[in-house]
């Protein structure tokens, strides 16, 4: 082998390097700065709504990992009560078939990424767990209605590389829609 | 006086940081020279074509997401291909152009990892990695907006795809288009003319041709060793007759053509995205298939050109909701089979190149 | 006349010799070991700042203002590992590796001219003495890989005994060239003689010494024995806690100890207009740092066999026909006129590289078994 080109290709990577040295930088600073996710986020958890649903275990069957426990008993108006309603999100990879298959909209996947525990037995969601609450909100995977209700999501390609400067969109640090810890 | 030497047992991985996963290599050296390898795999395995075959046909689609993590959709593409194959679903013509269009932006993320963990593994400081993570960062958004997820997108669906695509896509899928080559042309700059990469990938591990054709190797590995076979043109599946471009194809089948012929195909992939998107037609895009799909019995073999390789899936149906066998052809495993006769004889960093430029993916490896 | 010498000389007057003989010796050593410290410090956060932007991140930007006591926690956080040592190593040894590659670098800023007279110790055999004493930390690496008993830690202090060996050569060939035109071996009279920057007189020997110089602290591309998609950490892959800090600090003090030897030797010292001298000097000493950290940011590095025929096949014939030229122009030119020895220098280098581009193949490659 031989340093055929007299090290031109060494200085052209150089000056590459270089040029990069005065290109803003594309990091997030991640605490501080959020990017808007997805609105069909399927964020790390699911939302459930009690008043939809009828208990009829369709979730729990498309599930891969029988990861959904539902227990009920027949009503007075020959119904189904739901006792318990559980998901495991430790087993839970995501997948958001329970919430394609659910024919009622009764469950929706959360919009939070921010669910780290310190103790497995907190990662198994209960029936009242699941609600929708402050910080728990439903993403618009599968659910156009909710989708069309977000905000559009922040996306790199928008990043304006000659006028420098992050241009992504930003969420402030705030408690709602589920993203503050 | 000869000295007393004698060849030693080094073990690399499976903790080693160029490692790609957990893999194991038994490397024996004498010296810095590479005398045997053996590889020993199976740290990931999950027995994922065990568990498939407790499962419905739908509800495997996310475990192939597991299998080449770095190319997922091009996963899920494989096996609902060879379930339509089984149960001759038509697919709608919208559904056929968003497939095109996420595999092809697959084979562009996976081959930026894959160029840039290359480029790592020769000892470049991280500096193209980061680079070229910020182009696939840009994919990821897009498939973020898709389907929700970063990494294991469970996108298709037997018959179509799960989600149309939002209103903001295109324009954007339309932005990274048009950037892209001048990227890809930055990446030439930094790396592809470097007298150092030069020196340390020509000529180092090759791979002949008869060898790469007996090995049963595939994707850009048997494409660097002058093989002119990509099952996109070969065996067409889904419309990819439709779309206008060439196959690269390396001569001396080293670590740098495989390299070369990765930035090739980004290109190429850029030029079939450039294609398909005004050709995307209106419509539907699943076909109505039911939940549990029960095809008739026979078996199946259905196969893709995946980012790494000929990705194949095996499936066998006894006329019930899931299959009664499910078989993986992962395209690592069986191009990692040739990669002891590539380094025999060179140096130990040779090794790791060579092993680097095959590119492979534990979690296809091991399933 | 050092300043400490004349530090000296008035303490003669009013204490006993002893204490007169010992004092400044005192206040030069701890002088120059807090600002070789401070600055290897400085040197980590700088380093660290400038690849992310290389890279286009941020870096460390998290404690304090923009980051600036990064090294500060880093060097608590390394302080407080638990101390480990392998089971079958060698104990004396793992114990003594990390002050025999520490302490030779720490020497070296004896030498190192700061000011006019600002200098630890004028040795009139300065630039030898340098040479000596930072190849002696290759020992304290040879030892820390053999101390490991790991496989990697062995095959870098190898990889880096052969590395040091082959550069040193190439090295001390460019430096005879500086010291031909100097007619002095001393420091401060080579920074005395540079009306003109070396570099400037002498291209081809700054290139040599420059890469040589890189080879020898090991970084990028040559830093093959912390090479760490091959060998995981090298020769302190089995350090951690103080030992593993030391290692650390060592290599960042090579770093700023070449620096200083290359601002000295080719880049005027601490001469220039306007600025203080010791200004000038830490302007210089940081832009030399500045390229070596551009070159790791962008290059890959080279496999061992080709290290060596570079070093060998390369760098030390050039280095040899560079010297000779030298010692003619130095003595058939007129002393009068620099600037055409520097038209000279500048065309002869450029047509030596390209003549070398074309003749040097680097050697290796398989290796039947």
């Amino acid at each position: 082998m031989k340093f055929e080109r007299y090290g031109i290709g060494i200085a052209k990577g150089m000056a590459l390097t270089f040029k990069h040295l005065f290109r803003p930088p594309i990091t997030v600073q991640y605490p501080e700065e959020k990017l808007v996710v997805s609105r069909r986020i399927r964020g790390n958890e699911l939302v459930w709504y009690p008043d939809r649903c009828t208990g009829c275990a369709t979730c729990a069957k498309s599930c891969p990992q029988g990861n959904i426990e539902i227990v009920t008993h027949v009503g007075d108006e020959n119904n189904y009560v739901v006792d318990k309603f559980e998901v495991d999100t430790g087993r839970c990879m995501f997948c958001g078939l329970c919430v394609e298959s659910c024919p009622y909209e009764a469950l929706a996947m959360g919009l939070s990424y921010e669910r780290a525990q310190y103790r497995r037995g907190q990662l198994v969601l209960s029936k009242e767990e699941l609600r929708l609450s402050d910080v728990r909100q439903p993403s618009g995977y599968a659910r156009p209605k909710i989708e069309a209700t977000l905000p559009e999501q922040s996306l790199l390609v928008n990043w304006d590389r000659e006028k420098g400067g992050q241009k992504l969109s930003l969420v402030p640090l705030s408690k709602k829609r589920g993203r503050g810890v | 006086m000869a000295i007393k030497t004698e060849p030693f047992i080094l073990n690399i991985g499976p903790q080693h940081p160029s490692t790609h996963g957990v893999f194991r290599l038994r490397a024996t050296l004498d010296g810095e020279v590479v005398v045997d390898v053996e590889p020993v795999i199976g740290y990931l395995h999950r027995g994922i074509e065990k568990l498939a075959e407790g499962r419905t046909y739908t509800q495997n689609i996310p475990f192939t997401d597991r299998l080449d993590y770095l190319a997922s959709i091009t996963n899920n593409l494989a096996y609902v291909l060879a379930v339509e194959k089984l149960a001759e679903v038509k697919v709608p013509e919208r559904a056929e152009y968003l497939r095109v269009i996420t595999a092809e932006m697959m084979r562009i993320a996976s081959h930026l990892m894959a160029v840039g963990f290359f480029l790592n593994d020769l000892g470049a400081m991280m500096t193209p990695v980061l680079y070229m993570w910020r182009e696939r960062e840009k994919l990821l958004d897009l498939f973020e907006m898709v389907c929700g997820q970063r990494l294991t997108y469970n996108y298709m669906r037997i018959g179509g795809v799960s989600h149309d695509i939002p209103e903001e896509f295109l324009p954007a899928l339309k932005r990274f288009v048009a950037e892209m080559p001048g990227f890809i042309d930055e990446y030439d700059q930094l790396l592809a003319g470097n007298e150092i990469l030069l020196v340390r990938s020509k000529g180092v591990g090759v791979l002949p041709e008869e060898l790469a054709i007996n090995s049963a190797a595939s994707g850009p590995v048997l494409r660097a060793s002058g093989v002119k076979w990509d099952i996109r043109r070969a065996d067409p599946y889904s419309i990819y007759d439709r779309f206008d471009f060439d196959i690269p194809v390396g001569s001396a089948g080293d670590c740098y053509d495989r390299y070369w012929v990765r930035v090739q195909e980004m290109r190429q992939s850029v030029r079939i995205l450039e294609q398909a998107i005004p050709q995307l037609p209106e419509g539907e895009v699943c076909a109505e298939v039911p939940r549990l799909l029960r095809p008739p019995v026979g078996e199946v073999y259905g196969h893709i050109e995946a980012p790494k390789g000929e990705l194949g899936f095996y499936l066998v149906s006894d006329n019930s909701i899931a299959p009664y066998r499910f078989r993986i052809r992962p395209p690592t495993l069986i191009n990692l089979t040739a990669l002891k006769d590539m380094v025999i004889g060179w140096k130990v960093a040779d090794l790791i190149i060579t092993f680097g430029s095959i590119d492979v993916c534990l979690g296809e490896i091991d399933r | 006349m050092t300043l400490l010498e004349q530090f000296q000389l008035w303490l003669a007057t009013m204490w006993p010799e002893w204490a007169a003989y010992v004092t400044p010796a005192i206040v030069g050593v701890v002088i120059v070991i807090a600002f070789a410290l401070c600055m290897v410090i400085v040197f980590i956060y700088f380093e660290r700042r400038l690849l992310g932007r290389f890279q286009i991140r941020l870096g460390p930007n998290r404690l304090g203002p923009e980051g600036i006591f990064q090294p500060i926690a880093t060097a608590v956080k390394v302080l407080l590992k638990e101390d480990i040592v392998p089971a079958k190593g060698d104990k004396w040894l793992h114990w003594l590796a990390p002050l025999v590659v520490f302490v030779p670098v720490l020497m070296i800023f004896a030498v190192v001219p700061f000011w006019e007279g600002a200098i630890f110790i004028d040795l009139n055999v300065g630039i030898v003495y340098v040479v000596a004493i930072s190849s002696v930390s290759a020992v304290g690496i040879y030892m820390a890989g053999w101390a490991s008993n790991n496989k990697y830690a062995l095959i870098s202090a190898l990889r880096m005994v052969a590395q040091v060996v082959s550069y040193e050569l190439p090295v001390i060939l460019s430096i005879l060239g500086v010291v031909l035109m100097v007619g002095s071996l001393s420091m401060s009279q080579i920074v005395a003689a540079q009306t003109i920057p070396f570099i400037l007189l002498q291209p081809l020997g700054f290139i040599i010494f420059f890469l040589g110089a890189v080879a020898e602290m090991n970084r990028s591309p040559f830093d093959l024995l912390e090479a760490d998609s091959e060998i995981v950490a090298g020769f302190h892959t089995e350090y951690s806690g103080m030992k593993f800090a030391m290692f650390y600090l060592g290599e960042y003090c090579h770093a700023l100890a070449y620096s200083c030897i290359i601002a000295t030797l080719f880049l005027g010292g601490w001469r220039g207009p306007l600025l203080p001298p010791f200004l000038w000097l830490l302007i210089k000493v940081v832009a030399v740092f500045f390229v070596i950290v551009w070159i790791r940011a962008t290059l890959p590095r080279l496999r061992v066999d080709q290290l060596m025929s570079f070093a060998w096949k390369c760098l030390l014939p050039m280095a040899v026909i560079n010297l000779f030229v030298v010692a003619a122009e130095v003595l058939w030119l007129p002393e009068s006129l620099p600037w055409i020895m520097v038209v000279v220098n500048f065309a002869f280098a450029g047509a030596l590289i390209l003549l070398w581009s074309k003749l040097f193949t680097l050697g290796g490659g398989r290796v039947e078994v």
